[in-house]
């Protein structure tokens, strides 16, 4: 699982497809072509494409309501995901799901899941599948920080522990569940430490250091698929925006915003990059570029995407 | 055929089924060695062993949700809640999960999992233990919900919910478990979803009714009958999504409709199938309301005779006949 420079290259490409993608939401946001409520990633592309990369052809990974770096990562086509979010027929869900519930299940993508916590279940049954047909495969759940003080959090890492089901628990903790500061919903410092009830390992991750997300779930993954049961990843990041749209942010200081941009995830991996000898700037430029025309092409195909019909709207309510 | 209890129906559809399709596993609190809370599941630890007959922990959200994220990825899990009050602990993996998946996904999920639901009072295991919930359920849209009233049924059913590829909440009243009745033994015995069906027939009045209960129906209609009124009743079994014709015509052909039900009555089965009556051509033949007789608006009590006095009696039933025919 080498790091090369081809990986790295496209880790980059998503990461900036991730970066942009939220940008032009925000952008129908304001406008009214995207509506309910959406939940942007911006700062958080290392911890969600970095891990999902680091995945297996057939690995399989269940996303969470702040997934659209994830589903970039997992290699989600960002025309379709556009598509969904102005709810056109060619979107994902055929415009019926929108930006919670981003799915591609025929691979492996189980789906963004609005309900806080709501993928610890889904993903412990798709991991249990994984190890009934031994297929070799796992599956990533991502979750926030704030899902770890649902139930569901300690039933689906107690099973799947108990089990030796093969998945990897990837808790984003960018320390705010919506409004509430970490501090003040748990009352321990590491998320990690909780793997320890469940007799699993509790790994720490700086989640804006690409490289080093890739390289520890990669690592977690051989563990996981020889059968030796789950791992829990705690990767420390931080959302540059508010919860949601409607979030005006006042439980939190501009200082404190401007002081973890400074931890920028993309420039970041750009540095690592040129300072390695692993890329010239040109090239840099030419991916960000690149990620630049590839947005404005998803925002070309979803706009000229055609609506549903309105008969769809009864559709595929059974099998 | 043959002679076997409802429980013991219940085991057979499992195994047969489990026997034919390796992708079914089956998952429950204390269903292996211990054979489930009721003895449903006796003897399927010794012949599937545990990796297809697998005891979980205390843990209904994870057994729920487990069970949809193992059916979307191509197992076909049957679960057991020990009691049907237990789902409201596993609801958001029920209803915003497995039953949305497919839908809001644009089509591509299924989820072909059956939730097995110990329901019903009469054990005298009080508020926690005896609910009669599928009211709740039948308000989901991409659940199905069935009830089986006979040992036969209840194979038959069941082997049509674990083959169907949607999320399946079986209902099954505790009473009926040790209820014996002669089931068919062939493999494929399977009795289709979503059909109403007329359990007896009769022409002066309708009675819609499912589960435990319906025996109890059966009970007053020999009773009345004696004295000259004629009573149809239609078991619907699958209550959602509800085959609606076979009820309305039977009340055509009556001009009368009870529904009775277990379940409280605010916001019950039985109100749903009043107004789908009302709604339906049916209503220009009715020569009185459509009557519901019910359980009452509260949690089941522990008392045996304050239990019995929640539910439907037969005198309760009886006094809805003799109404219906009387406003002619």
């Amino acid at each position: 699982m080498a790091l090369t420079k081809e990986i790295l290259m496209e880790m980059y490409l998503r990461m900036n497809h991730a970066r942009h993608f939220e940008e032009k939401v925000a952008y129908f946001f304001s406008r009214g072509m995207v509506h309910g409520t959406t939940h942007l990633s911006v700062g958080q592309e290392a911890s969600g494409v970095a891990s999902a990369m680091a995945l297996d052809d057939g690995d399989l990974a269940s996303l969470t309501h702040r997934g659209h770096s994830q589903a970039i990562g997992f290699g989600l086509d960002i025309n379709r995901m556009m598509a969904e979010l102005l709810g056109k027929e060619t979107g994902y869900c055929k415009g019926k799901g929108g930006s919670m519930h981003i799915a591609d299940i025929e691979n492996g993508n189980l789906g963004a899941n609005g309900i806080v916590g709501g993928g610890y279940c889904i993903s412990t049954g798709a991991a249990l599948t994984q190890q009934y047909n031994k297929t070799g495969k796992l599956v990533l759940c991502f979750s926030g920080d704030g899902s770890t003080n649902e139930g569901t959090f300690h039933e689906a890492v107690n099973l799947a522990s108990i089990w030796k089901l093969p998945v990897i628990f990837f808790i984003e903790n960018n320390l705010y569940g919506m409004s509430t500061h970490i501090e003040k919903s748990m009352n321990i410092k590491d998320i990690a430490d909780r793997a320890k009830s469940y007799g699993i390992p509790g790994i720490i991750v700086d989640g804006n250091d690409a490289i080093e997300v890739y390289e520890t779930v990669a690592k977690a993954a051989e563990g996981v698929r020889a059968g030796k049961g789950p791992v829990l990843i705690e990767s420390k990041t931080y959302r540059w925006q508010g919860h949601s749209k409607s979030d005006a942010q006042a439980y939190r200081t501009k200082d404190e915003v401007e002081e973890w941009k400074e931890k920028d995830p993309i420039a970041r991996l750009r540095k690592f990059m040129i300072d390695q000898g692993m890329a010239t700037a040109e090239e840099m430029d030419e991916v960000e570029k690149q990620a630049k025309e590839n947005m404005e092409k998803a925002v070309e195909f979803a706009r000229e995407s055609p609506e549903p019909p309105v008969e769809s709207v009864t559709e595929d309510v059974y099998a | 055929m043959k002679e076997m209890t409802y429980k013991d129906a219940i085991n057979l559809a499992m195994s047969e089924e489990m026997r034919k399709d390796k992708n079914v596993i089956f998952m429950g609190e204390d269903i292996g060695v211990y054979g489930g809370a009721f003895g449903v599941s006796v003897g399927m630890f010794e012949e599937f062993g545990e990796e297809r007959v697998k005891d979980t922990p205390i843990s209904e959200a994870v057994i729920v949700g487990a069970a949809a994220g193992a059916a979307a990825t191509g197992l076909r899990p049957i679960c057991e809640m020990m009691f049907m009050d237990f789902i409201t602990i596993a609801m958001d993996n029920l209803v915003n999960q497995a039953a949305k998946m497919r839908y809001m996904f644009g089509g591509k999920a299924k989820v072909p999992m059956t939730l097995r639901l110990p329901s019903g009072s009469g054990t005298g295991a009080a508020a926690q233990h005896t609910q009669s919930l599928e009211a709740w359920l039948c308000h989901v849209p991409g659940l199905k919900v069935v009830t089986a009233s006979s040992p036969a049924e209840a194979k038959g059913l069941l082997k049509a919910a674990i083959r169907d590829d949607n999320p399946v909440c079986f209902v099954e009243h505790k009473l009926l478990y040790k209820m014996k009745g002669e089931v068919p033994v062939d493999d494929e015995y399977v009795l289709p979803l979503g059909q109403s069906y007329v359990r007896k027939e009769g022409t002066d009045v309708t009675i819609v009714t499912y589960g435990t209960i319906l025996h109890r129906v059966l009970e007053v209609v020999e009773e009345v009958e004696k004295e000259g009124i004629s009573v149809e009743v239609v078991d619907p079994r699958t209550l959602y999504p509800m085959e609606t014709q076979t009820i309305v015509d039977s009340v055509k052909k009556t001009g009368r409709a009870i529904v009775v039900h277990e379940a409280a009555k605010t916001g019950g089965l039985g109100g749903e199938i009043a107004a789908m009556i009302s709604e339906s051509e049916a209503f220009d033949y009715l020569d009185a309301p459509v009557l519901r007789v019910c359980g009452l608006d509260t949690p089941i009590p522990y008392n045996r005779n304050l239990e019995a006095a929640v539910v439907p009696s037969v005198e309760a039933i009886k006094e809805a006949i003799y109404k219906v025919m009387n406003r002619k």
